[in-house]
């Protein structure tokens, strides 16, 4: 499991690079428990199902604009759920 | 109660009614971390107290060898009381709780922002002019009372009876046993009669909702619906007024952290998070079902597990600076709501009453601190929170 540190190192050690890798996130339904922090944190990036599970929303690619809030969601979900993966 | 004899040792004889434990228990569980990590007792015939994170997070993980069928460690066992789907085990767990988690999800509980808003709005101007108050008794508990009152469709003036019904399962209930099942028996004659009612009219609120709800084609029996209302009232009152409470504890003791919040709205969200983290209000517990082993220490059947997220929450191995209240902490993987499958269903809930109950304090006392000539006190057992909070309000 990546820390929220490390992840933040990555994107900054790999600034050049974005040009050509996609991050994405991804909601493990299986590990999710619907605490609903990475929607509180990063609605755009998550949604909820009708029983307040999260999930990415579309794809789960996320704008370099919004990396810090995929992290954010990542470092605050109690149940480790969210993903974050380089394409 | 005052007959207990006081812990001799907490690694081997913990207590956790003792008065120290309920007045300040985070240096008892730092040296349980660091010399015992997971301490057991003779006492409630047996439990063990899991001190570290990752323990905490193994134990709630674990349905296979950890029955939540006795949610509260007690110091006789009673009869099974079910109150799906906080007692329930798998594979019953998942539809009780899916049947609940619609009502629940944040688009629904913004709903009843509006409403809490108002409660808030009415209970400060109720404390006025005044330069003290009680911030527990006057504010604190009487706000999820309230709402869990609207939510449910019970009349808001019995918030009386719900308080004398929680005080006696949670607290005097774990030492006593005939007042827990009196309490009990209260509860389900009072929700009978409301479910009867619904039965003949339906109405709009989640009384309503569970008698017309079904679940695999079919509806939930009375005795369900019943031990699920009784769930949401206990659960849903004295874990967020505690919560609440221990917040303006807070605040009234560490004037930058007031100030910051007053100044920056945008910080409130982070600074719930973080509140939840240091003053996690609940314990849960497990009931030992089939031997096992956890760090080294052996599980054995017939034990109870007091499972507490306030402990893995002030884990320094999981949360750096674990003692101190940082607002704006940016990694924070509390476990307040719990962890696995019994994540508190009101946890979104829970949340906006606390962020509404601040923001709404603050902007009518943005100075206020303890009063130092009235006593304060903490609840004991299974939930932790200010029961009185003298405060002096005004700069």
């Amino acid at each position: 499991m990546l820390s929220y540190f490390s992840v933040a190192q990555f994107i900054r050690g790999n600034g050049g690079m974005s040009a050509t890798k996609v991050l994405k996130v991804r909601v493990d339904r299986e590990r999710c428990q619907g605490h609903a922090r990475c929607f509180a944190l990063a609605p755009e990036l998550f949604e909820l199902d009708q029983f307040g599970n999260g999930r990415e929303r579309g794809d789960g690619s996320v704008p370099p604009a919004l990396e810090h809030k995929a992290q954010l969601a990542q470092a605050n979900c109690p149940e480790l759920a969210v993903e974050i993966i380089e394409e | 109660m005052s007959t207990r004899p006081p812990s001799a040792d907490w690694s081997t004889d913990f207590d956790h009614l003792d008065p120290r434990w309920a007045e300040d228990p985070y240096p008892i569980w730092d040296e349980l971390r660091q010399k015992c990590p997971i301490a057991h007792t003779e006492r409630f015939q047996g439990a063990y107290f899991p001190s570290r994170y990752e323990d905490v997070r193994a134990v709630a993980y674990d349905t296979e060898h950890f029955s939540s069928r006795r949610p509260v460690v007690r110091e006789v066992r009673p009869p099974l009381i079910p109150a799906p789907p906080i007692t329930s085990d798998p594979p019953e767990h998942r539809p009780a709780k899916q049947v609940l988690l619609p009502a629940f999800t944040p688009d629904e509980i913004t709903r009843h922002e509006a409403r809490t808003r108002e409660i808030c709005r009415e209970l400060l101007a109720r404390i006025g002019d005044r330069k003290r108050c009680d911030g527990a008794v006057e504010y604190a508990q009487e706000i999820p009372v309230r709402v869990i009152a609207h939510m449910l469709g019970v009349p808001e003036q019995d918030g009386n009876l719900f308080r004398k019904w929680i005080k006696e399962i949670l607290e005097i209930g774990i030492t006593d046993f005939d007042v827990l099942m009196r309490a009990q028996r209260e509860m389900i004659a009072y929700f009978a009669e409301k479910i009867a009612a619904r039965r003949a009219d339906p109405g709009s609120d989640l009384i309503g909702y569970l008698v017309n709800v079904r679940v695999e084609d079919r509806p939930l029996t009375d005795d369900h619906i019943n031990g699920t209302l009784r769930l949401l009232l206990i659960a849903g009152i004295d874990t967020t007024w505690s919560a609440i409470g221990s917040c303006l504890w807070h605040l009234a003791q560490h004037t930058d952290d007031r100030r910051r919040l007053t100044a920056e709205q945008g910080l409130m969200n982070s600074a719930v998070e973080e509140f939840l983290r240091a003053y996690a209000p609940v314990t849960m517990a497990r009931e030992v079902v089939k031997e096992t082993q956890i760090a080294g220490c052996t599980f054995k059947p017939g034990q109870m597990v007091l499972l507490s997220f306030p402990s893995a929450n002030r884990d320094p191995a999981m949360f750096p600076d674990a003692d101190r209240v940082i607002l704006d902490r940016a990694q924070n993987r509390h476990a307040a709501f719990g962890l696995g499958i019994h994540r508190c269903v009101g946890s979104n809930l829970a949340r906006m009453e606390i962020r509404v109950a601040l923001t709404e304090w603050l902007a009518r006392f943005p100075e206020f601190r303890l009063d130092p000539d009235a006593r304060m006190t903490w609840s004991r057992g299974t939930v932790r929170g200010p029961r009185e909070l003298p405060l002096l309000l005004g700069a």
